[in-house]
């Protein structure tokens, strides 16, 4: 009989072994699924995780774009994951991204057509206060009123959302485009557009500003005063009260840090490879990212990983598609399975397995 | 292993594509790009209809891949690229959204040629086709007029475009021509494909009075919604939705891409392929109006399929003046028709609608 034994301590291994078994996992119950849909499991698995990265014909492209893809989620994720620590959840990440995004291509689209070298960096600032601003909202609610800021920073989605479709279809909405929604495209405005930095790469300033998020909330959590205070904050909040941590403003960090990255990550994809406002701008980066930072265990190299990860399965799922016929629905489900097992095999690091009848209770 | 020779045939495609010999490889491939899944019983079911009959009508001349459920922006660029490297010749990108990254993928892959609908940029190797829905919406607003009791006609729009906009304008027009006291209430669902938020749109719709519902969104959820409210009617819209007839459902405009993707198809084969600005309406068929079902009066019915023969013909255009616009300024003088370039770029209600375009 199996029977689960709770750990006294986290298994430090189980912890680490998790996420690859829960992928192995994946990959096995997604083989199945694939193969009652009637295709070949080994060459799906391989679509999706091998020919991205190594096949021949795709993989030049597909390579550069994994990064792409994975840079804001790694960029938001980050973000979450400090105010996750501290059990300060901001499930709005979303609505910060659009409103990143906003301002930042808002600045640009009003000084166009100037040329002049500060027109971006100017833009990379608005982002970054557009997304502080849209997460100052719930942080300011929940220190203020006690407000859930689930809730708050949840619903402020849909108000970004109807925000952007407005400015899609009003404000920005470009003059010369013969009464369609959209901007003008930021990627064809030199002085306002984040391209390749070194062509065939796929690294724009997003991904270098990513990469960054990642180190300094390394340095942070683990040689800073105020990470530990983050963690002590989310193991017990009340013993981080008695060592003198102040509970609003760790909310207004940890709340505006996300906020900010979130809005980075949304003015670079903004600014790059979506490059104008348009209604369905967005496309899930701020929830996904929720996962990716769950799959990451809440720590920055986790994180990264798992960012990259998560563009695989994009990728490969895309690829997929279309080389092999399988449906949108069935890529989605082998995302969702990720999550699912990541969940699951949790129990490992929190319980041993003992096989044999219970002992004497 | 099957991928692999799948793998060295397309490699082999590839290696023809760039030495110049694109229609050499044995097999043309045509890619496809849905906004939404295949399944939506609308906008995508119909092009994905029109995606199985060139693998019909080519047999095994010709393969064809297609992705559903792309989103318009960065991951279009991304799908339709990897698409052009796995060695397709021609792309269909089938949303208005897919405009710029078809026109950026097909600047990096000269050889491929694309079809973008909806759009209005073209490129040597891009061409854009549509089909004038509007001629369709005369012959609803026709029906709608006369089937009104309540006198007001609900309208699900999806997003504020031309193409939509001609719509509302070109139905709204002809009920009124057949009933001066209709009344058009439009509701925007920003989006294409979204059953939840359509369901919603059309109950609202029906609270307000609405016994007819119009809808220019792709899932049939506004039909299942008027059913059950009872005494409304519906129109299919893209697709037949033709298991919801007599009632609700009581025609349809159907989009009959099929003999557009097989001739551009055909054109890719015989190397006589250029970039095109296709529009085509009832006249050509790539419009069809589904059949008018037995909820409506036969006065109703000969009349309406009098102004569908009268617009297949040319002999009636569903924009003939005397039209004013909604601010009451002049439009079009008696017996004047609108040009190409105006309906293309619509961005105003004609006179007698209420309420504002969103801006």
């Amino acid at each position: 009989m199996l029977r689960l034994e709770k750990r006294p301590t986290p298994s430090r291994f189980w912890t680490a072994a998790t996420p690859v078994l829960a992928v192995l996992l994946t990959m096995i119950a997604g083989g199945l699924l694939f193969m009652i849909l009637g295709k070949d499991p080994f060459a799906a698995i391989r679509t999706i995780f091998w020919d991205p990265l190594f096949n021949e014909q795709f993989a030049s492209y597909s390579r550069p774009q994994l990064l792409v893809k994975s840079g804001p989620l790694i960029l938001i994720a980050i973000g979450l994951s400090l105010g996750f620590r501290a059990g300060i959840w901001n499930i709005g990440a979303e609505g910060q991204y659009i409103i990143g995004a906003l301002c930042g291509a808002g600045v640009g689209l009003a000084l166009y057509p100037m040329d002049a070298w500060f027109i971006f960096p100017l833009m990379v600032i608005a982002g970054a206060l557009g997304g502080l601003l849209w997460a100052m909202i719930p942080a300011l609610l929940k220190t203020h009123f006690r407000t859930n800021e689930i809730l708050v920073s949840l619903l402020l989605v849909y108000v970004a959302e109807q925000l952007l479709a407005s400015m899609a279809l009003g404000l920005m909405r470009n003059p010369e485009g013969g009464g369609f929604p959209g901007s003008r495209n930021l990627q064809q405005y030199p002085s306002a557009s984040n391209p390749e930095l070194i062509a065939g790469t796929g690294m724009h300033w997003g991904i270098v500003a990513a990469f960054i998020a990642v180190i300094a909330s390394y340095v942070l959590l683990n040689r800073h005063l105020l990470g530990f205070q983050i963690r002590l904050t989310g193991q017990s909040p009340r013993a981080a009260r008695f060592a003198g941590v102040n509970p609003n403003a760790l909310i207004l960090f940890c709340l505006g840090t996300s906020g900010v990255l979130a809005g980075l990550a949304g003015l670079f994809e903004i600014a790059g490879p979506a490059g104008q406002v348009s209604i369905d701008f967005n496309q899930g980066y701020g929830f996904t990212a929720i996962i990716v930072a769950f799959l990451g265990r809440l720590n920055p190299i986790g994180i990264l990983l798992a960012g990259l990860l998560m563009g695989l399965t994009y990728i490969g799922g895309d690829l997929a598609q279309f080389m092999l016929g399988l449906p949108a629905a069935a890529i989605q489900a082998f995302q969702g399975m990720l999550l699912f097992f990541l969940l699951g095999v949790d129990v490992l690091s929190n319980f041993r397995i003992r096989i044999g009848k219970t002992e004497a209770a | 292993m099957k991928r692999r020779t799948l793998l060295a045939a397309s490699v082999a495609a590839l290696g023809l594509a760039s030495a110049g010999a694109a229609f050499a490889a044995d097999k043309t491939k045509v890619g496809f790009v849905f906004v939404g899944p295949i399944g939506d019983g609308g906008w995508t079911y119909e092009h994905n209809e029109g995606r199985l009959a060139v693998e019909e009508h080519f047999g095994d001349a010709v393969e064809t891949i297609y992705q559903e459920s792309v989103p318009e922006g960065a991951d279009a660029e991304r799908v339709l690229t990897q698409m052009a490297l796995s060695g397709a010749d021609l792309i269909f990108t089938t949303s208005f959204g897919y405009m710029d990254p078809t026109l950026n993928v097909a600047a990096k892959f000269p050889d491929v040629k694309f079809e973008h609908a909806t759009g209005y940029k073209r490129a040597d190797n891009v061409s854009t086709y549509s089909a004038r829905f509007y001629e369709g919406r005369a012959v609803q607003g026709t029906i709608a007029g006369h089937m009104t009791k309540s006198n007001v006609v609900g309208y699900i729009a999806s997003f504020p475009i031309p193409e939509v906009i001609r719509g509302i304008n070109s139905a709204y027009i002809h009920a009124k021509k057949v009933n001066p006291d209709v009344e058009f209430k439009v509701i925007w669902a920003y989006t294409w494909f979204d059953p939840a938020k359509e369901a919603d749109a059309a109950n609202a719709l029906i609270e307000q009075g609405a016994d007819v519902i119009l809808q220019h969104t792709d899932s049939t959820a506004p039909q299942a919604a008027a059913e059950k409210a009872g005494n409304v009617i519906t129109f299919g819209q893209a697709s037949d939705m033709g298991e919801y007839a007599p009632m609700p459902r009581v025609s349809s405009i159907i989009d009959n891409w099929a003999p557009y993707y097989i001739a551009r198809t055909q054109a890719v084969i015989d190397g006589s392929w250029t970039s095109v600005d296709t529009w085509d309406g009832i006249g050509a068929g790539m419009v069809g109006i589904g059949e008018i079902s037995s909820a409506v009066p036969e006065d109703v019915k000969a009349e309406a399929l009098a102004l569908k023969d009268a617009i297949a013909n040319g002999s009636y255009h569903p924009f003939t003046g005397p039209l004013k616009k909604q601010d009451g300024s002049d439009w079009l003088a008696e017996g004047e028709t609108a040009d190409d370039g105006t309906l293309a770029g619509m961005n105003f209600y004609v006179e007698g609608i209420t309420g504002d375009i969103p801006q």
